[in-house]
């Protein structure tokens, strides 16, 4: 069920890459560092139980996100708190281990995700040795045999390498996996986005059955808003390493407030759309390295003026959700 | 009227040590000139296998085993390699899914469109940089004969694609071929290409044969649809029948499958399995396995598309003799 109580709150969290080029090249050519801001100061949080999505293009900073959460990448400004503990702080010994077990991480690709040359036993036993070492040999075979039958495999593929599996079988090997150290939050990057649809339709059914039945609290990466529509409680749309918009599923694609926003729904095509005739989508997402001076978006707005070339807007309320708009503060769109 | 492309029983086969694999297996369809013939698939359905063999660009060991493939009313099957370089590019276009692997990164685009013009026309340098600037302008390059003179790399995604699809109509082809155009595009970016691709052939006069596995982009872009499975032609007919009233068990389920942002539903249906190796295709109907509907005849006899209605259909659900039982 839907609580409010937050367990993880990301806080005005930023990251930055080094893309400058060698030092003698820059000594030669007198060119300054330069820097991608992939994440810039976004604040948001995730309640118990719920399913945030990030949405965005290619660029839009949502798979960094994802790996500063997990902390596979430390964040150059900001903070992550988890059940109201600061990630912040690196965190040490038995400290660290009772929270980064917690969480768990679902990648996009599940031919590189798991390793080629173990078995499925050994690969989803391996969480428990490290988060449950008291098992016994014999226990930890039953308790991956309960796993492979949750995620509708059977036990005697344990013994089985990843090769022999196909594309969304291998998922279902990877999700196992996260669950074997029994976790709150799992993060999905862009998980069915190397599958086929049909098999793409079994993921994401398991993965709600599945947060159905262990409480779990999910923050979904994906590219595609009829995914993201179909598994998000909230959705946060990303344009250039910022927040454009965040709301209810279903106020976002009733009400999308962002210019941004209403242009990725236009743009998305639809088995409802036959014949249809579409809005005219402009332009293309900029340079990240050299991004726009105010809104990043400006340069492809309709409604954009004076104040959107120079301002950064903020994130605010706008009655059903937030979004970081002028337009929409000032009442115009 | 004499159908664009018409494709007879085409089989495509590789032979292999453990025995000989069937790629594509005994399909048979027509573009008409003008038309959007979508081929929708999810991996290994034969599509992109289907559109190589259209312009002999099938791998060897890869043969087309049986079959025609007649290109307004001339076998093109059987041309040896260098008739068959005279219709590429001259009568067939493509657009393939990477644009940064199409074009070529050591000329420029102005190269590279004006001896592709020049290879299929006879026109002079000068006339043939003036038609590579109007096809650049009519895909929406902005400053088409500025941009003319940059390098593939300087372009982005999007506008490398627009050069592509300039360069597939350079000679005013009959038939394009676009083999996962959008794929390699952010959503609003393949909005954009889809309207440039449209709208171009729709102007030069081409038909285009767009394999997709993205049943929305056919729906917006094709006028008939072509759903392969293991390597046949599951359905085929008008892209909104096939949609709203699905008559193979697998087209259903497919629809079913795909998350729109019309439904509201909580769960997708899904298709039980995936779809068998080529080297263990079922015997009878391929989807047999996965089928709910399968009945006896569907394990022993496989079934060819039975017309019905505005569609051709493979299943043996709406065979006349079925239905009348």
């Amino acid at each position: 069920m839907t609580t409010s109580n937050p367990l993880v709150e990301v806080n005005k969290l930023s990251r930055r890459f080094d893309v400058s080029k060698p030092w003698l090249n820059r000594v030669i050519e007198r060119t300054d560092k330069a820097y991608v801001r992939a994440v810039d100061d976004v604040t948001f949080r995730i309640n118990k139980g719920e399913t945030l999505a990030l949405v965005g293009e290619s660029g839009s900073g949502k798979s960094t996100i994802a790996r500063l959460i997990v902390g596979l990448l430390d964040p150059s400004e900001g903070d992550i708190h988890f059940d109201g503990k600061s990630l912040k702080k690196g965190l040490k010994g038995g400290e660290a281990r009772r929270l980064r077990r917690r969480f768990q991480m679902i990648f996009q690709d599940p031919f590189a995700s798991l390793n080629p040359r173990w078995r499925v036993t050994d690969i989803i036993g391996e969480p428990l040795k490290v988060f449950e070492g008291g098992l016994s040999s014999l226990e930890r075979r039953k308790r991956v045999g309960e796993l492979l039958t949750l995620v509708g495999l059977s036990p005697e593929d344990g013994v089985k390498f990843p090769h022999e599996f196909s594309g969304g079988q291998r998922q279902r090997v990877a999700i196992a996996r996260a669950l074997a150290a029994r976790p709150d939050f799992i993060v999905c990057d862009e998980p069915t986005s190397a599958l086929d649809v049909s098999v793409q339709a079994q993921i994401l059914n398991l993965m709600k059955d599945l947060q159905d039945e262990f409480g779990l609290t999910f923050l979904f990466i994906s590219h595609d808003l009829s995914v993201v529509r179909h598994m998000a409680n909230r959705i946060g749309v990303l344009y250039l390493g910022r927040l454009a918009e965040v709301a209810d599923s279903k106020t976002l694609f009733a009400k999308p407030r962002h210019p941004y926003t209403r242009m990725l729904l236009d743009a998305v095509p639809d088995l409802e759309m036959t014949g249809r005739k579409r809005k005219k989508v402009e332009g293309e997402i900029p340079n990240p390295i050299n991004p726009p001076p105010g809104c990043a978006f400006h340069p492809r707005c309709p409604f954009a003026n004076e104040r959107c070339r120079m301002e950064i807007p903020q994130l605010l309320w706008n009655g059903e959700g937030e979004t970081a708009c002028h337009g929409v503060e000032e009442g115009r769109i | 009227m004499q159908p664009v492309l018409s494709v007879k029983n085409l089989t495509v086969q590789f032979p292999t040590r453990r025995g000989t694999l069937t790629a594509v297996d005994n399909i048979s369809f027509d573009i008409m000139p003008g038309e959007v013939l979508g081929v929708v698939g999810e991996s290994g359905a034969g599509k992109s296998m289907t559109g190589s063999a259209v312009i002999g660009l099938i791998e060897p060991p890869g043969r087309i085993s049986s079959g025609e493939i007649l290109l307004q009313g001339e076998r093109i099957d059987n041309l040896g390699p260098d008739q068959m370089r005279r219709y590429r590019g001259k009568r067939i276009g493509m657009v393939f899914q990477d644009p940064l692997t199409s074009l070529n990164p050591l000329y420029t685009v102005a190269e590279q469109l004006i001896e592709t013009i020049r290879t299929h026309m006879p026109l002079s340098p000068a006339d043939a940089r003036k038609r590579a600037i109007k096809l650049l302008d009519d895909v929406g390059i902005p400053a088409a004969e500025r941009r003319i003179d940059d390098y593939p790399h300087q372009f982005s995604g999007g506008m490398r694609q627009r050069v592509v699809i300039a360069l597939a109509l350079c000679a005013d082809p009959a038939l394009v071929i676009a083999d996962e155009p959008t794929t390699a595009l952010d959503v609003s970016v393949q909005a954009q290409i889809i309207d440039v691709m449209k709208n171009m052939c729709a102007e030069y006069g081409a038909a285009i044969m767009l394999i997709t596995h993205d049943m929305g982009v056919i729906a917006e872009t094709a006028d008939r649809v072509a759903v392969m499975y293991a390597g046949r032609i599951a359905e085929i007919g008008p892209v909104r029948d096939v949609i709203t009233d699905a008559k193979h068990p697998y087209t259903a389920g497919l629809m079913g499958s795909i998350p729109t942002l019309a439904t509201n539903s909580d769960r997708l249906t899904q298709i039980p399995g995936s779809m068998p190796r080529l080297s263990a295709i079922p015997k009878g109907c391929a989807f047999n396995p996965r089928c709910p509907h399968a009945f006896d005849r569907c394990f022993v006899e496989r079934p060819e598309p039975i017309a019905s209605g505005t569609r051709r259909v493979a299943c043996w659900l709406h065979a006349p003799e079925e239905q009348a039982a």
